[in-house]
C-alpha cells in the first residue's frame, strides 16, 4: 500500500469499498430495530419499506414505558442476569478447579477421567435436552432457578480451555510453593488464579456469551413468568395481543444493550476468547 | 534436580485425595447432567416410553429408529439440515475468510468494522429471529421486499418470505449467517494472524502476486482453522431450533422444520419421549460423525506438514 502502485490503490479502494457495503449491510438491521423502538407501533411496518425506516419520525420514549406496563420485564431481566450470572461464576471456579487437577497433579485415575472429559466435549446439548428435562422432571426441578443454572456449571470446553492455559504456566513457580509448604488448594487460589487471569475473562465471557442467550432450555422447563429469562420472555410478548412493533423493539433494544455495552467496554477480551475458541485443535 | 523432581512426584501421588476434591464437583456435574442424560437417551430411544401413559414401558429395539426414519416429517427435517448446511457453511466461512483477510491489511478503521461485524454476535437468536421477521415483512412495505426492489430495478415481486416454502429456509439461513458469521471471522483472523509473515515474504520475492500467495500461503497456512470452523458450522446447522421455533413452526408444510423442532415437538405436542431420544440420537450420530471426518482431515494434514 505504502508504495502506491496504480494495482495496489485500486486494492485499496476496492477493500475499503467491499468492507463499507458489508457494514452498511450488517448495520442495518440493529439500526432498525434501535430506531423503530422510538417510533409509534404502526410507523414501524408503515415506514420499513422506505429510506425513512432509518429515520426516527414521531420520535418517543413511549414504547419503553409501554413494554413496563405490559410484561414483567424487570423480572424477566433479572431472572437473566441471576442465572447466567451464577453459571458463569459457579462455572469459573468448578471449572478452572478440575483443570487444575488435570494439568498440574499427579493421581490415580486422572487419565481416565481426564479421557472422560475429553470425550463429553463433542456432544452439543441439543444432544441431550430431552433426556435431561425428563430427567429435571423426576428431581422436581421444573420451573425453577436451579433447572437452569446446575446442570450447565461444569462444562467441559471450559475445562479444557483452562487446562491449555494451566499447561503454560511455568512449573517451578508451583515448586518453590510446595517448597514452602503450600497444599494444593492454596497453591491454586493464591498462585494459580491471579496468574491465569486471562483464562478466566476468557470463558467468563464465552459462556456468558453461550448462555444469556439461551431459548430451548428454558422453553422447555420454565412454564411461567417468575423463572422466565429474557429470550424467552421476548418470544412470548412478540405474539402479546395487540401486536405493537415498537414496543417489541424496544423491548429488544433493552435486552440487548446491556450486552452491547459490555462488549464495546471489554473488547479486546470478546476478540481474545472468540478466537481462543478456535485453537482448541 | 533429578532429586527435586522425583520429590515432588513422589510428593504429588499422595494427593490423590485432594485432587479428587478439586476434581469432584465438575466431574460429578458432567456424569450428572451430561453423562447420564446421554446414556438414557441411548436407553429410551429403545423403548416405547411416553410421559403420563398408564400402559407399560416395553422395549422396542430399533423400532423408534425405524419408525422416524420413515416418517415425513422427519426426514424433511434431516434434509432441511443438511441444505441449510450445504448452503451456509461454505456462504459463512467464506464471508468470514473474506472479512478476516481484509481486516487483516492495515486499513484504517479496521477495528470500527470488525466491532460492526462481529456486533450480531451478542445478539441472543431470539432476538434476531424477533428482529428479522420486522425486516422480512410481506408486500412492498417490507424492508427487505423494497431492497430488493431496488437492487432488481423493480423486476422483484415482494414475497411474504417466511410463509412461502420456497423462501422460508434461505430467510432463516440469512438471518443465521448474519448472526453468527463475526464470530468465525474472528477466528479467521487469529488463524491468519498465526501463518507467519516470512512465507509471504519468501513468496513475493520468488514473484507470486496477491491471488497466487493466497493459494499457496493463506489457504494453506489456515488449513487447519477452515476445517475447524466448517466442522463447528456444520454442527450449528444441525442444532437449528430457535428460529425456526420463533418464525414458522416448522412450516410452510415442513419446509423449516429442523431435527431439534422435530424432536422437541414429539417431546412436548405428543409426550413421545422416547420417540424424541430417538432423534437426539440421530442428531449426535452426525455430529460424531462430523467430528470423525474433521479429525482425519486434520490428521493428514499433519502428516502432509
Amino acid at each position: 500500500m505504502k508504495t502506491g502502485t496504480a494495482s495496489s490503490r485500486l486494492a485499496l479502494v476496492a477493500s475499503y469499498a467491499i468492507l463499507l457495503v458489508c457494514a452498511a449491510l450488517f448495520f442495518l438491521p440493529v439500526a432498525f430495530m434501535i430506531v423503530a423502538s422510538f417510533k409509534p407501533d404502526d410507523l414501524v411496518l408503515g415506514e420499513a419499506g422506505t429510506w425513512r425506516a432509518l429515520v426516527p419520525t414521531d420520535a418517543s420514549l413511549s414504547n419503553y414505558a409501554d413494554v413496563f406496563e405490559r410484561v414483567n420485564f424487570a423480572r424477566y431481566f433479572m431472572n437473566s442476569v441471576v442465572i447466567t450470572g451464577a453459571i458463569v461464576t459457579a462455572g469459573l471456579l468448578v471449572n478452572s478447579m478440575v483443570a487444575y487437577a488435570f494439568a498440574r497433579m499427579r493421581w490415580r485415575g486422572r487419565k481416565l477421567l481426564f479421557g472422560f472429559v475429553l470425550a463429553l466435549l463433542i456432544l452439543p446439548f441439543e444432544a441431550i435436552a430431552v433426556p435431561l428435562f425428563y430427567q429435571m422432571i423426576e428431581f422436581g426441578w421444573r420451573n425453577s432457578y436451579q433447572v437452569q443454572i446446575v446442570p450447565f456449571i461444569a462444562n467441559a470446553f471450559s475445562i479444557y480451555l483452562f487446562y491449555s492455559f494451566f499447561l503454560q504456566i511455568p512449573r517451578e513457580m508451583e515448586e518453590a510453593a510446595a517448597i514452602d509448604g503450600a497444599g494444593s488448594w492454596r497453591t491454586f487460589f493464591t498462585l494459580i488464579v491471579p496468574l491465569a487471569k486471562p483464562a478466566f475473562a476468557t470463558v467468563a465471557i464465552l459462556s456468558f456469551l453461550m448462555h444469556w442467550g439461551n431459548y430451548l432450555w428454558p422453553l422447555m422447563v420454565v412454564d411461567y413468568e417468575t423463572y422466565r429469562p429474557l429470550p424467552v420472555g421476548l418470544a412470548e410478548f412478540q405474539t402479546l395481543p395487540p401486536i405493537q412493533w415498537g414496543d417489541i423493539m424496544a423491548f429488544g433494544v433493552m435486552m440487548v444493550l446491556p450486552v452491547l455495552v459490555v462488549f464495546l467496554v471489554f473488547q479486546k477480551g470478546f476478540v481474545r476468547g472468540v478466537a481462543a475458541s478456535g485453537m482448541k485443535h | 534436580m533429578g532429586n527435586r523432581s522425583r520429590q515432588s512426584g513422589g510428593f504429588l501421588t499422595g494427593r490423590t485425595a485432594e485432587a479428587l476434591c478439586l476434581a469432584g464437583p465438575a466431574l460429578l456435574g458432567l456424569l450428572l447432567f451430561v453423562a447420564a442424560p446421554f446414556a438414557i437417551a441411548l436407553i429410551l430411544s429403545l423403548t416405547n416410553f411416553r410421559m403420563g401413559t398408564p400402559l407399560e414401558t416395553q422395549f422396542v429395539g430399533l423400532e423408534q429408529y425405524r419408525r422416524i426414519l420413515g416418517d415425513e416429517a422427519f426426514r424433511r427435517a434431516l434434509l432441511n439440515n443438511a441444505v441449510f448446511a450445504l448452503v451456509v457453511v461454505p456462504v459463512q466461512t467464506g464471508l468470514a475468510l473474506g472479512l478476516a483477510l481484509l481486516l487483516n491489511r492495515q486499513l484504517r478503521g479496521r477495528v470500527l468494522f470488525r466491532t460492526l461485524f462481529f456486533m450480531p454476535v451478542v445478539f441472543p437468536m431470539a432476538l434476531v429471529a424477533v428482529v428479522w421477521q420486522v425486516l422480512l415483512a410481506p408486500g412492498p412495505d417490507g424492508l427487505i421486499n423494497s431492497l430488493m426492489g431496488i437492487l432488481t430495478f423493480g423486476a422483484w415481486t415482494p414475497r411474504d418470505f417466511l410463509r412461502d416454502p420456497q423462501f422460508a429456509l434461505p430467510a432463516i439461513m440469512l438471518m443465521s449467517i448474519w448472526q453468527g458469521v463475526g464470530f468465525q471471522m474472528v477466528i479467521m483472523l487469529a488463524g491468519r494472524q498465526a501463518v507467519p509473515e516470512h512465507l509471504y515474504e519468501a513468496a513475493s520475492v520468488e514473484g507470486a502476486g496477491a491471488w497466487r500467495q493466497f493459494l499457496h500461503v493463506t489457504l494453506p497456512g489456515m488449513k487447519n482453522t477452515i476445517f475447524f470452523v466448517v466442522v463447528v458450522t456444520t454442527i450449528l446447522a444441525f442444532r437449528l431450533f430457535d428460529q425456526v421455533d420463533i418464525l414458522t413452526q416448522g412450516g410452510p408444510r415442513h419446509a423449516t422444520t429442523t431435527v431439534m423442532y422435530e424432536a422437541v415437538r414429539a417431546t412436548f405436542a405428543e409426550a413421545r419421549v422416547a420417540r424424541a431420544a430417538a432423534m437426539t440420537v440421530v442428531f449426535f450420530l452426525i455430529v460424531v460423525g462430523l467430528a470423525l471426518v474433521q479429525r482425519r482431515l486434520m490428521k493428514e494434514e499433519r502428516e502432509i506438514t
